[in-house]
C-alpha cells in the first residue's frame, strides 16, 4: 500500500502550485485544481480504508499495524532517531476517511461560499496545506512526526483564521489561537522529550522493560502530552481561542475548528492509549474529569450565546469534552470490561465530524443568506431555505442523540462507558447530553422559527444557497442518517479485537428521554413568536445570564493575568533592565568609541605635509627624549 | 684642511632647508625639489663618513652613486605623475588634489 504516501504528497504539491502560481490563475481554475486534487486524495483514502479493512485480521484477531513507508529523518544518538513515514492502523485509517471526506465537502462548498472573495486562490492553497498537515498528523509513525504536523496544522489554522487579514478581529483571533495553542504545545514538546529520553524511542510502542524502569516519568510525559492535546482540543482553561477562531471563513470553521483539527487532542490520547492504560491510568482519569468539566462549562455557555457560530463553537468544545471523557473513563483494554470508552470516543469523533461539519456548513449557508452571524437577524428562515433547514434539523437531531441519527449511537456508547466507570459520571454526562439537546434546539428555533426579523427580511429577502453549497449539505446529512448503523466496533476497539456494539437498553431509554424532554423544553420556550418564558428567565437570573454570555469571564481572567500580572510585574521590569542596563552598557561602549573617533579624526587630514610635520616632530621629540635619558 | 664637521654642518643645513621647503611649499614641483635636497644631504653624509672614517673602503661612495641613480628614476616617475595631474586638473597645487583624498 505504498500509494498512501500520495495522500500526503498530492495536497502538498497542490499547496505549492496554488501558493506559487495561484495568482496567475483564474479563481475558478485554482479552486477546481484544489478540489480535483482533494477528490483524488479522498478516493485514495477510501481505497486505503477498503484495502486495509478487507485484508482481514491477523492470527491474533487484530488488524495489523502497517508501515508501508518509513524513512529515518533525523538520527539523534544511539538507537534514538526521528522517522517520517506512514503508519496505518484502524484509527489512522478511520481518520483518513473522516478528514478527506470533510475536506472534500468543504472544498466543494467553498466554491459557492467564497465566490468573489479576494484571495480565493490563496484560500484553496491554505486548505490544501491544512489537509496535508492533518493527514500527516494522523498517519505519523512516531510522536515527533506527529508533533511536526501538529505545528503545521496550527500554522494553517492561523493562516485560515486570519484569512480576512484586513479585519482587526480576525487578526486578533488568529494570533490568539496561535499563541494559546503554541503555549500548550510547549507542554507537548517537553512531554515528547521526557518520553524520548526515558522510553528510548519516539515510536508508539516502546519496550515494556524500559517503560517499567522509567517509573513516574512516563505518567509525567503522558500528562504533559495531554496539555498539548488540551490546547489543540480546547479543553477548559485553554479553550479560549476556539470561539474567537470563528472569525475565519465558515467552511474553515467547519473543517478545522469543528471536524478535524480540534479532535487532534482526542486522537493523541487515543494514539497513546495503550501507554495511558498500562502506565498512567490516574492521568487518564484526570483527563476524564477535565473533559467532563469542559463539556459542562461549554454546554452552559452555549445556552445563552447569540452568535450562531459561537453556539456551534461551544457545542464543539462540549462534544470534544465527551470524547475525552469517553477515553478517560477507560479502565482496561478490554471493551467488555471497562475499555468500551475507546471505541465510543472514536465512534463519536467519526459521527461528530460529520454532523458538526454539516452544522457549520449549514450555518455558513444561513450567514450567506442574511449576511450576519447574529440570531436576532434570523428567525423564520425555514420558508426561505428549505434544504438548509432540513439538513440542519438532521444534524441537530443527531447531536441531540435521537434515534436513528448517528449521534444517538455514539453518544449512547459514551454514556454506557461513563455509567460503567461511575454512576456520578454517567448522570453528569447524561445531564450534559440533555443540555446539548436544549441549546441545539434553541439555536435551531432561533434560526428557523421563533421571532422573525421581518424588517430585515423584507429589505433583503433571504434565499437558498447555490447548488455547490447545498450538495455537501445533502451528502453530509445522508451520512449522518446512516453512519450510526456502521458496525464501528468491528473496525476500532481498545484491544483491536472485533467488538459487537450492543445498545444498552436502560441507558438508551434514559438518554432518549432526556433528549426528548430537552427538545420539548426548547420547543416550548423558543419555537413561537412570543417567548415569555425565555425572556422572564433571562431577566430573573440576569446575573447568571450575563456571566454565561460573557463565558464566565474566562477571557477577562486571562487578560488580567497576562496584562496585569505577567506583563506589568514581570515583563515590564525585565524590559526596563534590558533597555536601560544591558542596552545602556553597549550604548556606552559605542558612544565612547564614537566620541574618541571624533576627537582624533582631525589627525587624518589627508595632507601629506601635515603628516610630515607630525613625523618630524615625533622624531625630534624621540631624539630629545633619548638625549635626556642617556 | 677642511674638517669633517664643516661638511656635516652643510649637509644638516641642506637637510633642514629641504624639509622646510617640503612642508611649506604648495607646489608639487617645489616639493619634489625639496625632497631632492634632503636626498642630497644624505648622499653628502655617506660620502663624508666614508672619506674621513673608513678611507680604505668604498661602500659609502658606491651607495651614494646607487642612491643618485634611484633618485633620478624616482624623479622621472614623480614628474610623470605631476604632468598627468596637470593634464587632469590644469594645476599642480597640492590643495587642489582633493579627489585622491578618499
Amino acid at each position: 500500500m505504498e500509494y498512501t504516501i500520495l495522500i500526503l504528497l498530492l495536497p502538498f504539491l497542490s499547496f505549492l502550485f496554488l501558493g506559487l502560481a495561484g495568482m496567475k490563475l483564474r479563481p475558478v481554475v485554482a479552486g477546481a485544481i484544489g478540489t480535483a486534487v482533494l477528490a483524488v486524495v479522498a478516493v485514495l483514502s477510501y481505497m486505503t480504508a477498503w484495502e486495509y479493512f478487507s485484508a482481514g485480521r491477523d492470527a491474533a484477531g487484530v488488524f495489523p499495524t502497517l508501515i508501508p513507508w518509513n524513512a529515518v529523518w533525523l538520527p539523534i544518538a544511539g538507537d534514538l532517531h526521528i522517522d517520517l513515514g506512514v503508519l496505518l492502523d484502524p484509527i489512522s485509517v478511520m481518520m483518513l476517511v473522516v478528514i478527506s471526506t470533510v475536506s472534500l465537502m468543504v472544498h466543494i462548498y467553498s466554491f459557492g461560499y467564497m465566490k468573489g472573495e479576494r484571495g480565493f486562490q490563496r484560500y484553496y492553497a491554505f486548505l490544501s496545506l491544512f489537509t496535508m498537515s492533518m493527514m500527516g498528523l494522523v498517519v505519523a509513525t512516531n510522536i515527533f512526526q506527529m508533533y511536526l504536523f501538529w505545528e503545521l496544522v496550527g500554522v494553517s489554522s492561523y493562516l485560515l483564521i486570519g484569512f480576512y487579514y484586513t479585519k482587526p478581529e480576525a487578526i486578533a483571533a488568529s494570533k490568539k489561537a496561535f499563541i494559546v495553542t503554541r503555549f500548550a504545545d510547549l507542554g507537548f514538546l517537553v512531554g515528547i522529550l521526557v518520553y524520548g529520553y526515558y522510553a528510548g524511542t519516539f515510536t508508539f510502542t516502546p519496550a515494556a522493560s524500559t517503560l517499567a524502569a522509567a517509573g513516574v516519568m512516563i505518567p509525567l510525559a503522558l500528562g504533559l502530552m495531554f496539555v498539548g492535546g488540551a490546547g489543540k482540543s480546547a479543553m477548559f482553561p485553554l479553550h479560549i481561542w476556539l470561539p474567537d477562531a470563528m472569525e475565519g471563513p465558515t467552511p474553515v470553521s467547519a473543517l478545522i475548528h469543528a471536524a478535524t483539527m480540534v479532535v487532534a487532542g482526542v486522537y493523541l490520547v487515543a494514539r497513546m492509549f495503550p501507554l495511558f492504560i498500562g502506565y498512567a491510568p490516574e492521568v487518564l482519569h484526570w483527563t476524564a474529569y477535565i473533559g467532563a468539566f469542559t463539556a459542562l462549562y461549554a454546554a452552559v455557555v452555549a445556552c445563552v450565546q447569540s452568535d450562531i457560530k459561537r453556539v456551534l463553537a461551544f457545542s464543539t468544545i462540549s462534544q470534544i469534552g465527551f470524547m475525552i471523557v469517553a477515553l478517560g473513563v477507560c479502565t482496561s483494554n478490554d471493551p467488555h470490561a471497562g475499555g468500551l470508552g475507546y471505541m465510543a470516543s472514536m465512534f463519536h469523533l467519526f459521527t461528530h465530524a460529520m454532523f458538526k461539519a454539516l452544522l457549520f456548513l449549514g450555518a455558513g449557508a444561513i450567514i450567506h443568506a442574511v449576511h450576519s452571524n447574529e440570531m436576532s437577524t434570523m428567525g423564520g428562515l425555514r420558508k426561505y431555505m428549505p434544504v438548509t433547514h432540513i439538513t440542519f434539523l438532521v444534524a441537530c437531531l443527531a447531536i441531540a442523540g435521537i434515534w436513528p441519527f448517528s449521534g444517538f449511537f455514539s453518544k449512547d456508547e459514551i454514556l454506557t462507558a461513563c455509567f460503567a466507570f461511575s454512576p456520578v459520571m454517567g448522570w453528569v454526562m447524561t445531564a450534559i447530553a440533555g443540555l446539548t439537546a436544549f441549546y441545539m434546539f434553541r439555536l435551531y428555533y432561533g434560526i428557523f422559527w421563533g421571532r422573525e426579523n421581518r424588517e430585515l427580511h423584507a429589505e433583503h429577502t433571504p434565499h437558498e444557497a447555490p447548488f455547490t453549497m447545498t450538495l455537501p449539505l445533502l451528502i453530509l446529512a445522508a451520512v449522518t442518517c446512516v453512519a450510526g448503523f456502521i458496525p464501528f466496533g468491528k473496525f476500532v476497539s481498545a484491544d483491536g479485537l472485533a467488538y459487537t456494539i450492543h445498545i444498552d437498553g436502560r441507558v438508551a431509554a434514559l438518554s432518549l428521554c432526556v433528549a426528548v424532554a430537552a427538545i420539548a423544553l426548547a420547543t416550548w420556550m423558543y419555537a413561537r413568536e412570543k417567548q415569555p418564558v425565555a425572556d422572564r428567565l433571562a431577566e430573573r437570573f440576569s446575573g447568571l445570564h450575563r456571566a454565561a454570555y460573557h463565558r464566565f469571564y474566562i477571557d477577562e481572567i486571562y487578560q488580567f493575568i497576562t496584562h496585569r500580572v505577567i506583563f506589568a510585574c514581570i515583563s515590564t521590569p525585565i524590559a526596563w533592565f534590558d533597555r536601560h542596563v544591558v542596552d545602556g552598557f553597549l550604548n556606552l561602549l559605542a558612544s565612547a568609541t564614537n566620541g574618541t573617533a571624533w576627537l582624533i579624526r582631525e589627525m587624518q587630514s589627508g595632507s601629506v605635509q601635515r603628516y610630515c610635520i607630525w613625523f618630524m616632530g615625533g622624531a625630534l621629540g624621540l631624539t630629545i627624549l633619548i638625549l635626556i635619558i642617556c | 684642511m677642511i674638517k669633517m664637521e664643516y661638511y656635516l654642518v652643510v649637509s644638516t643645513i641642506l637637510m633642514f632647508v629641504g624639509f622646510y621647503g617640503f612642508v611649506t611649499r604648495r607646489n608639487l614641483l617645489a616639493m619634489l625639489i625639496s625632497v631632492e635636497l634632503i636626498l642630497n644631504s644624505v648622499d653628502i653624509n655617506f660620502v663624508v663618513f666614508n672619506r674621513f672614517l673608513f678611507p680604505e673602503q668604498l661602500e659609502g661612495f658606491f651607495f651614494t652613486l646607487f642612491a643618485i641613480g634611484v633618485s633620478a628614476a624616482e624623479t622621472a616617475v614623480a614628474i610623470a605623475i605631476i604632468i598627468n595631474i596637470y593634464r587632469n586638473i590644469r594645476n599642480i597645487e597640492v590643495k587642489n588634489l582633493r579627489e585622491m583624498k578618499w
